[in-house]
């Protein structure tokens, strides 16, 4: 196959490359500029955007003697990824970048331009497992490395974006990937994990919100008595299930912490109270996205997943046209409108299966 | 003159404007040298054969582009020389008058003149004013007649290029040199893509200071020079042991230095011969990429006038315009072909931008971003144009496929 290659400069996607290579593919390796102004040295744990991180790629694909390229996404970027993400935050919703780079940069403006050229499939460094069901069908699966597994954020592809992707490092784990990386002659393999927001070079995600939104002022309300508690700058600096930086100076009636339970963005309320009305038992998300295609019943059980680690619930789905209820057994905390919730079926042997996914719209209380 | 040349580097390497392999007898001298020791400062008999080398190998460059010994003033190539020129040039006539802290740059300079004027505007308060170019890319004489018709006094230097890395188009310099000179005004002129291919007469031009480099040439990467008349006052860059008359201070690199001055001679010799047979590849491979995508356009000059003694265009340079491309797509395709050519301009890292040049000539972003540079060289042969023939048509559908990306499994939700 002519598989494109994306390398961030990082040890995964080098190995995942390298691999690739191995398989005997025809692979060509490009590095995604995502940011304006890229900073010449990489800064902290944000690993993907400095031109140094672009030189690391660079000097990878020379190692495994692929060709290689820098696209300019930049653009794409900012708009799909990082403008929906300031928007979200205005609404008063929590987002998950990774998932809409993936969804909507690597595997929608990068897979369309490799398949205009001729590719025939995009692989990343992503810890998942892609196989096929007996009838040829993708199947997205947790990968093996349970601390690393990032099925969560891949949950958003559709069946077409799935056959066209290649995750080769989904089977193995983490520090295994940075011994063959070191065997390999591969000069990241010691390079550190990135974490946090790669587009917030800061890493003061509030900071960077205030300086594109500006002061929107706001109550902060007491959701029991109905009581203003204090004024906050936006409701971009709250995500549900917060507890610190409420600015609430007086304690809460029976002494416990209280939390931020629900934003709402057209009166810049935010509402805060007691951590046990944090509890979810139901929500109902829209834009559903099959794995396979379709729901695999109208009804079923699955595990659902509401944020990239943790999080989990078994729970019993019930789809509609273009929503689906999310009933789940045990009670979870901090599950905010705007989140993903992706649908597993657990498989202890292969690795749980990604049945999809949809953004999270409303949330209910357990037993309400 | 395929006698004298090392093997060339790709199947089809048409990117000569970027670098272009040595001249075999470049690479002998300076090998030859590298086996001897001597600094050409010292004054033992290690340092006076040295020295013998870098003064003899001075003098064959002066001879070869009309210039006095003492007007060349080594460095380690066209960036230094520029910034050198720029800056140097800036603070000498600023410090004699304080008055002077103007400066004009021609649009389509490269990075290393355009990015030196804006530091000094960032550091040094200069004013940079940059000198429009027309829709071929050339600097007319009435434009810097009306940057000069006012507030001349207060103008440090102008620097326009003797030829476009990106389009070709060749300069006037001579008359722009006279114009800047009856205002009293010295003139920089980057010449790397113009010398060994174009005749370069550093005296018959009237320039005050001319950059040249090794490695467009068939000489070494790291070897360079800056023409600087003698009574051109200049402020150094690099202070140190008082080389280069206390202009540039360094040990010279003596291995580099005699390979530089072996191509430089050769190069400058064979230019007649050389032009014609550029010119005559270039315009085989512009017919035949034109017959297989029509809607391609050339960008910069036709090359069929005459100035200063040269076409009006650098004989191996073609630039096209591909509608509906893009230019990382064509760039990776061709590649593929073994083609290996340019879109213009590469920067740190390594992401396209579209062309400063082109925007100057008034292209829109989409076309800018849709372009190509084919550049021949030394080792070019038409065989370097078939490849590109039979290639150009697929690839231009390939990656108008991909630019316009019908193809959209990731439509998503």
């Amino acid at each position: 196959m002519r598989v494109l290659a994306a390398m961030s400069g990082g040890v995964d996607s080098a190995v995942a490359a390298a691999r690739a290579v191995a398989a005997g593919h025809d692979v060509v390796g490009v590095h995604l500029a995502l940011s304006q102004a890229p900073a010449a040295l990489r800064s902290g744990s944000r690993g993907c955007c400095s031109r140094e991180d672009a030189a690391d790629a660079r000097r990878a694909a020379d190692v495994l003697d692929i060709p290689f390229y820098v696209w300019d996404f930049a653009a794409r970027f900012s708009a799909d990824v990082v403008d929906d993400f300031v928007a979200a935050y205005a609404a008063g919703q929590t987002p998950n970048p990774c998932l809409r780079c993936n969804e909507k940069i690597k595997f929608s403006a990068l897979l369309d331009r490799a398949l205009g050229l001729g590719f025939d499939a995009v692989c990343t460094g992503h810890y998942a497992r892609l196989g096929r069901d007996d009838a040829g069908q993708p199947q997205l699966r947790r990968a093996v490395d349970p601390d690393k597994d990032q099925s969560y954020v891949l949950a958003v592809l559709t069946p077409a974006q799935l056959a066209h992707a290649m995750f080769p490092i989904g089977d193995t784990r983490k520090p295994d990937v940075r011994v063959e990386a070191a065997a390999r002659g591969l000069r990241v393999a010691a390079k550190p994990d990135s974490h946090d927001i790669c587009f917030i070079p800061s890493g003061d995600t509030r900071a960077f919100l205030a300086a594109r939104l500006g002061a929107r002022p706001g109550p902060v309300v007491d959701a029991v008595s109905g009581r203003e508690l204090a004024r906050h700058d936006g409701v971009h600096g709250f995500t549900v299930g917060q507890r610190k930086g409420l600015g609430v100076a007086a304690p809460a009636a029976d002494g416990r912490p209280r939390y931020v339970l629900g934003i709402e963005p057209a009166s810049g309320t935010v509402r805060v109270g007691p951590a046990a009305a944090l509890d979810v038992g139901e929500i109902t998300a829209d834009r559903p996205v099959w794995s396979a295609g379709r729901p695999p019943a109208p009804r079923f059980r699955c595990v659902a997943q509401v944020r990239a680690h943790g999080g989990l619930a078994a729970a019993e789905v019930g789809t509609g046209s273009d929503r689906l209820t999310v009933r789940l057994d045990e009670p979870l905390r901090g599950v905010a409108p705007g989140q993903t919730v992706a649908l597993y079926r657990p498989d202890p042997g292969d690795g749980d299966l990604v049945l999809g996914s949809a953004t999270i719209t409303a949330t209910a209380g357990h037993g309400d | 003159m395929t006698d004298l040349t090392v093997p060339p580097p790709g199947p089809t390497y048409l990117d000569h404007a970027a670098t272009t392999p040595m001249l075999e007898p470049a690479v002998t001298a300076m090998t030859a040298e590298l086996r001897r020791t001597g600094n050409a400062s010292s004054l033992h008999s290690a340092g006076r054969r040295a020295r013998r080398v870098v003064e003899e190998s001075r003098e064959r460059i002066a001879e070869a582009v009309g210039a006095r010994p003492s007007e060349v003033v080594l460095t380690t190539g066209g960036t230094e020389s520029d910034n050198l020129a720029v800056k140097g040039m800036y603070w000498a006539r600023r410090a004699a008058d304080p008055r002077r802290t103007r400066v004009l740059v021609s649009a389509t300079e490269h990075h290393a003149v355009l990015d030196a004027a804006a530091w000094l505007a960032a550091h040094e308060g200069a004013e940079v004013q940059v000198l429009d170019v027309d829709e071929r890319g050339r600097v007319r004489p009435e434009t810097l007649r009306a940057a000069l018709a006012d507030r001349s006094e207060q103008v440090a230097l102008v620097s326009v290029m003797w030829a476009n890395n990106e389009v070709g188009t060749v300069n006037p310099v001579r008359e722009l040199a006279a114009i800047a000179h009856s205002a009293g005004v010295p003139l920089h002129s980057d010449a790397v893509q113009a010398v060994g291919v174009l005749p370069v007469d550093f005296a018959a031009s009237g320039v005050d200071a001319l950059t040249l480099t090794g490695h467009k040439l068939g000489g070494p990467y790291g070897a360079g020079a800056l023409l600087l008349g003698r009574t051109v006052e200049l402020t150094p860059l690099l202070h140190g042991g008082g080389q280069e008359r206390d202009v540039r201070s360094g040990t010279l690199d003596t291995p580099a230095v005699v390979g530089l001055a072996v191509a430089v001679e050769l190069a400058v010799a064979d230019a007649p011969r050389r032009a014609a047979m550029l010119a005559g590849l270039r315009d085989d491979l512009i017919g035949k990429v034109l017959a297989a995508v029509p809607d391609a356009t050339v960008n910069g000059d036709p090359g069929t006038e005459v100035i200063d003694g040269g076409p009006s265009r650098l004989p191996g340079n073609a630039h096209l315009s591909f509608p509906g491309c893009e230019g990382d797509s064509l760039l990776m395709l061709l590649d593929a072909h073994g083609v290996e050519c340019s879109t213009g301009s590469a920067c740190t890292a390594g992401v396209a931008q579209p062309s400063h040049v082109l925007l100057a000539m008034g292209a829109d972003e989409a076309v800018a971003r849709g372009s190509l540079r084919f550049s021949f060289g030394h080792t070019s042969t038409p065989a370097d144009v078939e490849a590109v023939a039979a290639a150009i048509g697929t690839v231009v559908e390939r990656a108008r496929r991909a630019g316009r990306s019908t193809v959209s499994v990731g439509a998503g939700r």
